[in-house]
């Protein structure tokens, strides 16, 4: 995995501007994911890499896509000191790991390998072992996120009710 | 100890008498809102849970306005998928071009949000109806889609700034000078999961349509909501364009909050944001000369009445600079009926300014006035971001009506209290 590491505020659209909202395949999406803030970053990254961001990451409109298009890119959990409340909710409703952890995003830099455990509320630097460690979810959103996401709750939450 | 406005009304909507900032709950909706950005994703989602029907063909509210009239075929399938599920589910509340106009505009307009109603948008600027004393906020299509099929939504119960205004605004100052102050002041994360709560004597100065404006661009700070206390003046707007009564809903004198901040209306002066972020406020004696290519007047944020009145009064007897494209956008049919009405319509034409039909258009980088690459706008929109408005070397200065439309006369940034002097 490689990290992607980037500064404060990075907005919704620079994650993906509003010119690529008329469409909604997350395919697609992710082909313009972050390109206003790092042109490269479409052709770098793959599967199960992570971004490492400043203060209020994803903040400005509550487009979904944003999400999609990042989840969909192959990213696998962002790392931030704190999100924008809207692109918070959206990723935990769609299932993205996201993390607020002040001391990783200050210590990590993009040639670190690090190994993530929610449950535990543990980021690991591979080359030293070092362990930042976070708050783990409230047992409300781990719910949620252990059954991926909001529609899969809702849809159990539901059919239990008509049972 | 005890609960701010915010606070009060959510615990309302989830049958409690107390709740404390921190708590999760779930909240009954009295209104969900979506546009044709954002609802075809919430439909694709809420077809997945498979509900027989929506919870209250009442309660949602569907709105073509970002991209339309449609810009291209891929933005014209975006909302004719949200008009046959509209159709398909009898929804009450869909506003067809003709009669749509800029969501945030078109629902108070239409009296569907009253003081004490929780309201979700899958909007990021739905925290505009704050300014009823509602509480209002953004959500993502997810939320919405669950919204629509529950008739509930998940929040985790927030903490407060109460802002208390004191004073009275003096000429060429507006609601957008306030909240533009106020970003500058905390920053864009300044609020971060927290309500902004405005009150004090200076309330009651401020028209609805600066309380519209702060409330809308209180996500601009990070606030989860803005919310206003209601008063007479909040009732009188209720009574005239809603069938629903107003629930009014007041923070006990205990209530906690995280920071309180007061702001003096009367010291506040005209305010630009520059790029790339609403908090990097400066006012006219710190401002150098800045040459631009376009001024926009509208969006969610300010496309009101008492926007469009000042642009008019100020064109009158000018004319636009001829490096400047000027663009002015009614917020809703009713708004641009009115304008039309009033002479201002003329006045513009007169001035060289186009006048578009409603749409959120170039605030987001939608259509109807893209900019190139280098140049610059003056726009009363709500955000600068890098590449909001088009190519992400452009620039946006946000800033009231006021000063948008001297900046176009002028053809560089510009003060109209500079102006009036000069004359």
């Amino acid at each position: 995995m490689k990290i992607f590491k980037y500064g404060d505020n990075v907005d919704t659209d620079v994650i993906i501007p509003a010119r690529y909202l008329n469409i909604t395949d997350p395919a697609h999406l992710a082909e313009h994911c972050m390109e206003d803030i790092d042109q490269s970053f479409c052709e770098r990254v793959i599967e199960g890499d992570v971004i490492v961001a400043g203060d209020n990451f994803g903040c400005g409109s509550s487009r979904e896509h944003a999400v999609i298009a990042i989840k969909a890119s192959g990213v696998s959990c962002v790392i931030a000191k704190n999100f924008a409340r809207i692109f918070f909710r959206n990723a935990l409703n769609l299932g993205l790991t996201i993390i607020e952890c002040e001391a990783a995003v200050d210590a990590l830099t993009e040639a670190d390998e690090i190994v993530v455990d929610v449950e535990k509320g543990e980021i690991k630097r591979v080359s030293d072992q070092k362990v930042f460690k976070f708050q783990p979810y409230p047992p409300f959103l781990l719910n949620m996120i252990q059954n991926d996401g909001l529609i899969n709750t809702t849809k159990k939450t539901l059919k239990q009710e008509a049972i | 100890m005890g609960m701010t406005m915010t606070q009060k009304i959510l615990a309302a909507h989830c049958q409690k008498t107390h709740l404390t900032a921190g708590e999760f709950v779930h909240v009954d909706l009295d209104m969900v809102l979506g546009n044709d950005i954002t609802a075809p994703v919430a439909i694709d989602s809420y077809d997945q849970m498979e509900v027989k029907r929506v919870f209250d063909t009442n309660k949602i509210a569907l709105v073509p306005d970002h991209f339309t009239p449609n810009k291209d075929i891929e933005t014209a399938n975006l909302a004719k998928k949200m008009r046959q599920f509209a159709k398909d589910n009898q929804i009450a509340n869909y506003f067809e071009i003709g009669q749509m106009g800029i969501e945030h505009a078109l629902l108070p307009e239409k009296g569907l949000v009253v003081s004490g109603d929780v309201v979700i948008g899958a909007d990021s600027h739905t925290c505009t109806y704050g300014a009823l004393g509602a509480f209002s906020t953004g959500i993502g299509s997810t939320d919405m889609a669950v919204g629509m099929a529950t008739g509930k939504c998940w929040f985790k119960v927030p903490t407060a700034i109460k802002v208390v205004l004191t004073g009275e605004l003096q000429d060429w100052s507006s609601g957008k000078d306030v909240i533009l102050h106020l970003i500058g002041l905390i920053g864009v994360d300044g609020a971060r999961y927290q309500s902004l709560e405005f009150t004090g004597e200076g309330l009651s100065s401020l028209t609805m349509d600066d309380r519209f404006t702060i409330a809308n661009m209180a996500i601009e700070a990070g606030a989860k909501n803005g919310i206003f206390e209601v008063d007479e003046r909040t009732i009188a707007y209720i009574e005239a364009h809603s069938e629903r009564a107003a629930k009014v809903y007041r923070a006990d004198s205990d209530a906690e909050y995280a920071q309180v901040i007061e702001i003096n209306l009367s010291e506040i002066e005209p305010t630009v944001a520059f790029p790339h972020l609403p908090e990097n406020t400066k006012t006219f004696n710190e401002i150098p000369e800045i040459n631009i290519d376009q001024v926009i007047v509208g969006s969610c944020t300010n496309g009101r009445f008492d926007d469009l009145k000042v642009t008019a009064e100020i064109l009158k007897g000018h004319k636009v600079h001829p490096n400047v494209r000027m663009i002015i956008i009614p917020a809703t049919q009713k708004i641009y009926l009115d304008a039309v009405k009033a002479g201002y319509v003329e006045i513009f034409i007169n001035a060289g300014a186009v006048v578009s039909t409603p749409t959120c258009g170039p605030c987001l980088g939608g259509h109807m006035g893209i900019l190139g690459a280098n140049e610059r706008a003056v726009a009363t929109t709500n955000r600068n971001f890098v590449g909001r408005m088009g190519h992400k070397s452009s620039e946006i200065y946000l800033a009231s009506p006021a000063v948008a439309t001297v900046s176009a006369i002028e053809g560089k940034l510009s003060s109209p209290r500079l102006f009036y002097k000069g004359e």
